[in-house]
């Protein structure tokens, strides 16, 4: 069953367009993020599900109950605000207990189900605090018990844990899964963490100046980015550009220039076959490349190639090595695992071998330049002098 | 050397206290003190007696004069308490085009010298012909408390969390729900600040009452100003400890108010 149906919804402010034309089913018992960058629409699109904006031109849909232009307070969703937004002059049970008074529920129904909520976000001991007595993340919990005591058929959540420090935010974004489990009910999540993203959801939309770029599972979209952009926001990679030379049954042959004007092959598997003698961009993830100082055996389905290390960088759970292939800086990202026999720490200026599995280099559609923006391409200093230099 | 400095800071804390308490509170004092004097005349100490705070509740015109200043400020606290929050609230929106000149206009007359007002209200009324006592009295009020109360309101919405509303609304509240239960209480504060400013600047004010008021209708700063005119001064220094006692009064119980206003919403 559908829960959210968006039609070609857009909204523009002014000039500005800050959601353009978005098409999204989100199904019933779902937990779907947006996921963006800042100013991408992920939130305009939240708030005009919401009912704090009205879009400017298409349909939302709450079952099969069109909600395109009712208020706020005639729409069975509820949100946690960013701030959480509790008022300040109640105390936490008459916070929690604010929607249940406005259908006018009898006074002890509002007492069990207001301490019912207050247990489920462990806060059942402080009902007689003020917001302004318990911490940030005492008060996300008062904010979830606020909304989910509406039995909303949508619960909102406008970067929840935005204002809270790393540790707390690790062990809420675990305890609002749990809260999901707990009720059931679709929740829609609006984040610029992709590890918040990716973590929590059972699907997630990626999205880019007012459009969703893709939409998928988590996994789907780490391992088969369709855009440039989505593999450039979700996790780090390391883009390739290059001819195709050759198209086999189950591969292709690839020609790769390394900016000094030697060129090196690899292999690549695909999903749609390009045109031979075409210039194609792949993604490679750092963490699926190896790095060794000998050179490793030669496979069928093996790319190798051989660079120098430029910089290294310990980042306790792992090392990120930045290896020079001509003028191509490729990122490996290389785990502590103390199984390997290369015992001997690899060193600045070391000549290495990179190597990975031809299925991880993963073929994208599309232009890098026409998808990023300037600033987002100086961020990917990487790509952009790559894309550039080669034209494309 | 630090030890040096040190003591000479304390020294200047200590003269700047001394100072400003001196200038402060030695004038109430003496009047405190010499509201106790069994004397008619301002001379020096004759003796200590009550006799002037039973001639005082003795007076019928020190009543009436009590009674109308009372009524006046509690009427003039009242109207323009609640024309400032009205004024407040229309200010806030933003689409409201004249906003930034009215706020203008409403601060401007902090800075009129009150004898300007006091003279500008009187050829207002004498040009209207209406006969001065009590109404014209408590328009002149209203008028000079109306920018005070629109400035302590407004300030106090500056800082409102509009997504409070958003919250609300949320929650399924409609707009006069939100108003009563989430914004009105949090104006709450900036209301009595507002009206205990109105209150004790209708109370307090001579000038423009004096213009305003004609003959027959006395507040109590003009009833003093008369008695004093006249000569005599022990009663009005008797009249003038019970005020002080009733300010420090009001300044006790302001907080008690607040909370229980707040909390009873």
């Amino acid at each position: 069953m559908e829960d959210i149906i968006l039609e070609n919804v857009s909204k523009d402010f002014g000039s500005f367009t800050a959601v353009d034309g978005v098409s999204l089913t989100i199904k019933s018992g779902e937990l779907f993020s947006f996921l963006g960058p800042s100013g991408c629409g992920k939130t305009t699109l939240l708030r005009m599900i919401a009912g704090f904006e009205t879009p400017t031109s298409g349909t939302i849909r709450l079952g099969n109950q069109e909600i395109t232009d009712l208020p706020p307070y005639k729409r069975e969703v509820n949100t946690i605000f960013q701030n959480y937004s509790l008022f300040p002059h109640m105390t936490l049970f008459d916070n929690v207990a604010f929607g249940l008074r406005i259908k006018k529920i009898p006074k002890a129904e509002i007492k069990d189900r207001v301490r019912e909520m207050m247990t489920l976000v462990k806060m059942e001991d402080q009902a007689h605090k003020f917001p302004d007595q318990i911490s940030g993340g005492q008060k996300q919990r008062i904010a979830i018990a606020r909304a989910l005591i509406n039995k909303p058929r949508v619960l909102l959540l406008d970067e929840p844990l935005a204002a809270l420090d790393l540790k707390l935010r690790q062990h809420m974004l675990i305890e609002l899964m749990n809260i999901h489990d707990a009720v059931g009910i679709t929740f829609i999540y609006v984040t610029h963490d992709q590890g918040e993203a990716m973590g929590i959801s059972d699907r997630l939309a990626v999205m880019n100046l007012g459009k969703i770029v893709q939409e998928g599972p988590p996994d789907d979209i780490y391992e088969r980015p369709a855009s440039i952009f989505a593999a450039y926001f979700i996790g780090e990679t390391n883009f390739i550009t290059g001819q195709v030379k050759a198209l086999y049954e189950d591969y292709l042959e690839l020609s790769c220039d390394d900016g000094t004007g030697q060129s090196f092959e690899i292999d690549s598997s695909f999903q749609r076959p390009p045109v031979v003698g075409s210039r194609v961009t792949f993604s490679l993830r750092p963490e699926k490349i190896a790095i060794s100082r000998n050179k490793p055996r030669a496979q069928d389905d093996i790319n190798m190639l051989k660079g120098q290390i430029e910089d290294i960088l310990y980042l306790g759970s792992h090392t990120q090595y930045i290896v020079r292939v001509g003028k191509l800086k490729f990122r490996v990202f290389s785990q502590h695992k103390r199984v390997y026999f290369d015992d001997k720490a690899l060193d600045w200026e070391e000549k290495v071998w990179l190597f990975w599995h031809d299925t991880d280099t993963w073929m994208i559609e599309g232009d890098a330049l026409e998808e990023l923006t300037e600033a987002q391409l100086s961020e990917g200093g990487q790509l952009s002098r790559a894309l550039k230099r080669r034209g494309s | 050397m630090k030890v040096f400095s040190r003591n000479w800071y304390k020294g200047l804390n200590l003269t700047a206290f001394s100072l400003v308490m001196a200038f402060l509170y030695i004038p109430i004092l003496i009047l405190i003190i010499f509201s106790f004097n069994d004397s008619r005349i301002i001379a020096g100490w004759q003796g200590f007696t009550f006799k002037y705070y039973i001639l005082l509740f003795q007076n019928t015109a020190i009543k009436e004069a009590f009674r109308n200043t009372m009524m006046i400020a509690m009427l003039s606290t009242l109207i323009s308490t609640t024309l400032g929050i009205l004024t407040a609230l229309a200010l806030e929106n933003k689409r409201f085009s004249g906003r930034k000149g009215l706020l203008a206009l409403i601060y401007t007359p902090l800075v009129i010298p009150d004898i300007l007002m006091g003279v500008s209200l009187a050829l207002l009324f004498n040009f209207t012909r209406v006969n001065t006592g009590m109404i014209t009295v408590l328009i002149a009020h209203v008028t000079f408390c109306i920018s005070y109360t629109v400035i302590v309101v407004q300030s106090r919405l500056e800082g409102f969390d509009h997504s409070l509303v958003e919250a609300a609304q949320d929650l399924g509240a409609r707009p006069s729900y939100i108003f009563w239960k989430i914004k009105f209480p949090l104006m709450m504060p900036g209301i009595i600040a507002a009206a205990l400013l109105a209150f004790t600047l209708s109370i307090d004010d001579f000038i423009i009452t004096f213009f305003t008021s004609g003959r027959g209708f006395d507040t109590l700063p003009i009833y003093v100003e008369g008695t004093i005119r006249r000569g005599t001064i022990t009663t009005i220094n008797s009249l003038s400890t019970l005020m002080i006692a009733f300010t420090l009064f009001l300044v006790v119980i302001t907080k008690r108010i607040r909370k229980i206003l707040v909390s009873a919403l």
